[in-house]
């Protein structure tokens, strides 16, 4: 039942985030339900689907098998803080151009996946990208539009 | 140049990429002072309920705080129809594992799911019955006790059809193929879950159902009369539906529930779906089984079919298609694009202490053409003959053509469309490949599937299935705005198929604006016309076919006011880059010149004609046949039983592709599904009843890793069935799938003498047959003398 709450000070997106929560809640609910950041999915609650993958010092992790209260002094990255104002990221318009998304409701889960790997690492090659991306369920694209987005992204990010 | 037939970016996507769209959920945790539901769910599949005890102060709903309220029941108007009636909440009787039985509404969606933990309820549970067949036993338990059902125990369907012949082509055949086909339970599976939020506004008494949904308007239409108010009390908002596949298509009784709860409680309530209770208890679907003989001649010639087809429908039935639509379906189209004189074909529902079915992505076809594929396969085998011969001898060529059962078949490619496929996976170097594959002890095997996709039907269609509620048409409203851009509103509800884009391609082409100028609204009853929702492959042909007529008439209006004042005839007036011109002049109206004078000017347009620019239409076509051909190219590994899927080749006719980037993704999206239904997805339930799979540790849908790139190639018939062109397309790659994987695990696995006639092919139920194939021997050795 209700238990005490917590108080603490999440960095999202580069803000600072005083939120108070049970210590039994998870990052994904604690995003959505206290920060107002609706764009992290969930789609199966038991860390499986990825729809819910946020960064957490850069690296992909699944909110929904997180705590909020495991998650003070991190930088956690959403979808929300994907774009530059309106501009675009290009994984966000790689997706877009080439049609990595139908419901789009897996989708922010896999920007933030796949933005993580390119940033780790530029040059990765299809073969292991595409395993990085077996990480993620989509229902509706099979897959294939999503790998090509992301190759073409990985090509626009390449410094 | 035209708009018709480019892949243009989708309008949906900025939004759904910066995490801007909004599903139900986030419509809910953005809703200050939403308060949230739990179901608590039978745990046994049958019993009776004993007693129900609720945590004090809590605020629990059973089935007794709806008295007054109907249960959910749709119809079939035929007599060898069992109609059943579903309760909102399980009264005395519990059917199903995971039925609900009462609601729990808390301030929190966490508090609400602790206060359900802790009501009690009391089942005596009861002997269920969970296989199809046992189920017609007369000594069986009857799932629903003292419903008369007059055509066997269980059985709420038994619909036949025979032509007069079928035992004298029998007697003619020079070999007859039985087979059985056997396809287990699945789950659709969208990413989303389902969930909804009822508002109720105590000012207006009006009650607003913001739910993930295929169908608002028949949700609206249910809603109103099980509940019993009117329907102008009622609004159902379809937000960003996060995939659906079917399963967000019938009514849900949570939904019902919802709606009746936040009625009284005179509140919001939102109810998100966990993946388990989704898995357990949303809609499950396929769990068909097939007996088939085929008469063949000794030249692959099928003179008759023979087929005996049993669905488990679960415990009760959808709401509005009803259970009907599978046994019916699979009746009225098993022998697809096959010329067939004789047939005799019997279907069933049962009903089982199991969920409910619901129409999943293809519905019966998936199954019905895994069935036939196989069946002609066999033959071959069976007669020595090449596969690919014994459809060539067997495909329709002529059109139209009436299937057996009276069913017409517009033009299609079937035939160019396997001799395409057959290029492009070379038959003859795969056979060379297997072959010097099999001399290393390597099993590869390559399957085909033929198969026409009926789309598009309209009320015609679904009437011939006797349907109390008879789905079809769709309207649309158009109206250009005093600024010039346009909106249309329409009754379909997509869902992830990008049709605000293709509709607005098509707008663009009638109206000479930019598809960016046109808005499509749909997903709310008080802003759409009535309509019947995105299902069954439809939206494009119809909700296309009625943009297109909006379109015209809205055009022709557009030409009159222009011809009006520009002293011309309208037939000269040409609609081009936002203007109206006299062909071969440069004299013209700019569009939002004459919209601004039809709304604000309406004195100075032409003769009687009314002020504004609205128009509607409304399009109920009979039906199309999309149709494609499916490669699949698999290596059997038989120490495992795991299937790799080396290539998959489809080609594809669509008719006319509005958007061919969008057929494409439907395409990739299908074929992932039908494999995924072939080989890894199965819902498992154990002999007491109970759901083994119930996470996704234990349903298996396929990653990126699983699917290989699907090589797509497009034909395109032209047809008059649809006046658009276009053909619909969202069902095919689930349909043909699922046999063109069978039939090449087959074909590798036939040095072992195993035909593999059951869906999905797991590694275990392969391991099987290839131990019995080999007792006591390894798969190698056994390849290796013969």
């Amino acid at each position: 039942m209700n238990a005490e709450r917590v108080e603490l000070t999440l960095t999202v997106n580069g803000e600072p985030r005083a939120v108070a929560v049970e210590p039994r809640k998870t990052l994904a609910d604690t995003l959505r339900e206290d920060c107002g950041l609706t764009g992290t999915h969930l789609g199966c609650e038991h860390g499986v689907c990825g729809a819910c993958t946020v960064l957490v010092d850069d690296e992909p992790v699944r909110s929904c098998l997180m705590f909020a209260v495991q998650c003070s002094g991190v930088e956690i990255r959403t979808v929300e803080g994907l774009a530059d104002g309106d501009r675009l990221h290009p994984i966000q318009q790689a997706f877009w151009e080439h049609h990595g998304l139908q419901c789009g409701f897996c989708t922010p889960g896999f920007l933030m996946l796949a933005t993580s790997v390119l940033e780790a690492r530029p040059d990765i090659g299809d073969e292991e990208l595409r395993e990085v991306l077996a990480s993620n369920l989509c229902r509706c694209t099979g897959y294939q539009n999503i790998i090509t987005s992301v190759h073409a992204a990985r090509d626009q990010m390449r410094p | 140049m035209s708009w018709t037939g480019r892949s243009l970016r989708r309008f949906e996507d900025p939004a759904l990429v910066r995490g801007l769209g909004r599903f139900v959920a986030d419509v809910a945790d953005n809703h200050t002072g939403a308060r949230h539901a739990a179901f608590v769910r039978s745990p046994v599949p049958a019993g009776r309920i004993r007693s129900i005890e609720a945590p004090a102060g809590a605020s629990v709903f059973t089935a007794a705080s709806f008295s007054g309220i109907g249960t959910i029941c749709a119809r079939l108007d035929r007599p060898d129809f069992v109609p059943l009636e579903t309760p909102v909440l399980a009264s005395d009787a519990v059917r199903h594992q995971g039925e609900p039985v009462a609601l729990v509404v808390a301030g929190s969606r966490a508090e609400a799911e602790d206060l359900a933990e802790q009501v009690i309820v009391d089942i005596e549970a009861t002997r269920p019955v969970l296989d199809a067949a046992a189920a017609t036993d007369p000594d069986a338990p009857a799932v629903h006790r003292g419903l008369d059902m007059p055509m066997g125990n269980n059985v709420v369907l038994d619909a036949r059809f025979a032509t007069d012949e079928l035992e004298a082509a029998f007697e003619a055949a020079d070999e007859i193929v039985e087979i059985e086909i056997r396809a287990h339970r699945q789950n659709a599976l969208p990413i989303e879950a389902r969930g909804a939020m009822a508002a109720h506004d105590p000012g207006t008494g009006r009650t607003t159902l913001t739910a993930a949904n295929q169908m608002p308007h028949m949700l609206r239409t249910a809603l109103a009369d099980i509940l019993n108010v009117p329907e102008a009390e009622l609004r159902v908002v379809t937000p960003e539906v996060g995939g659906a596949f079917g399963q967000k298509m019938c009514v849900p009784r949570e939904y019902v529930a919802l709606v009746a709860a936040a009625r009284l409680l005179n509140t919001t309530i939102a109810w998100i779906e966990d993946r388990s209770e989704n898995l357990l208890a949303s809609w499950h679907s396929r769990d068909h089984s097939y007996r088939l003989a085929g008469a063949f001649s000794r030249g692959g010639a099928l003179l008759g079919l023979d087929a005996d087809i049993v669905c488990n429908i679960g415990a009760y039935s959808n709401y509005p298609v009803t259970f009907g639509v599978e046994p019916l379906m699979a009746l009225a189209e098993l022998p697809g694009p096959y010329r067939l004189s004789q047939y005799r074909v019997r279907s069933r529902a049962v009903t089982t202490n199991l969920c409910p079915i619901a129409p999943y992505r293809g519905v019966s076809r998936p199954v019905l053409t895994l069935a036939m594929e196989r069946l002609i396969d066999t033959a071959a085998r069976r007669l020595g003959l090449d596969p690919v011969r014994v459809r060539r001898t067997n495909l329709v060529t002529e059109f139209p053509y009436s299937m057996p059962t009276g069913l017409p078949v517009d033009p299609g490619s079937y035939s160019e469309t396997l001799e395409t496929a057959v290029e492009a996976v070379d038959l003859e170097g795969f056979r060379r490949r297997q072959q010097q594959a099999a001399a290393q002890g390597r099993y590869l095997g390559i399957g085909f599937s033929v198969f026409g996709e009926r789309t598009g039907y309209g009320t015609p269609a679904f009437a011939a299935r006797a349907m109390e509620i008879t789905p079809g048409y769709e309207t649309v409203r158009l109206e250009m705005n005093p600024s010039g851009d346009v909106t249309a509103r329409i009754g379909a509800s997509p869902h992830g198929q990008g049709l605000a884009t293709a509709l607005s391609q098509l707008l663009a082409d009638e109206l000479g604006v930019e598809p960016r100028q046109v808005a499509v609204v749909h997903g709310d009853t008080d802003a759409a016309p009535y309509g019947w929702g995105t299902f069954a492959s439809r939206s494009m042909v119809i909700a296309g076919g009625a943009t297109k007529l909006a379109g015209q008439r809205l055009a022709a209006r557009l030409k009159e006011i222009a011809a009006h004042h520009l002293e011309a005839s309208p037939d000269d007036i040409r609609l081009e880059q936002g203007s109206a011109t006299v062909a071969g002049t440069s004299i013209g109206m700019a569009l939002p010149e004459i919209a601004r004078l039809a709304h604000h000017s309406s004195h100075r347009l032409p003769g009687d004609m009314e002020p504004g620019l609205a128009v509607s239409a409304t399009y109920d076509p009979a039906g199309t046949f999309s149709n494609a051909c499916h490669a699949a190219v698999v290596e059997v590994d038989p120490d495992t039983g795991a299937v790799c899927l080396e290539r998959f080749v489809v080609i594809a006719d669509a008719g006319v592709e509005v958007n061919p980037m969008i057929v494409e993704g439907q395409i990739h999206g299908g074929v992932t599904q039908g494999i995924a239904n072939a080989l890894y997805e199965e819902l498992v339930v154990d002999g007491d009843g109970n759901l083994l799979t119930a996470s996704l540790m234990d349903f298996l849908p396929p990653t990126a890793c699983e699917i290989p790139d699907i090589e797509v190639t497009h034909i395109q018939t032209v047809t008059d069935a649809s006046i658009t062109g276009a053909k619909g397309v969202g069902e095919g790659g689930a349909i043909g799938a699922p046999a063109a994987v069978l039939n090449a695990i087959s074909d590798a696995l036939a040095p072992l003498g195993i035909e593999v006639n059951e869906m999905p092919a797991t590694p275990s139920r392969l391991r099987e047959l290839i131990r019995q194939a080999v007792p006591a021997s390894t798969a190698e050795t056994a390849a290796a003398g013969g």
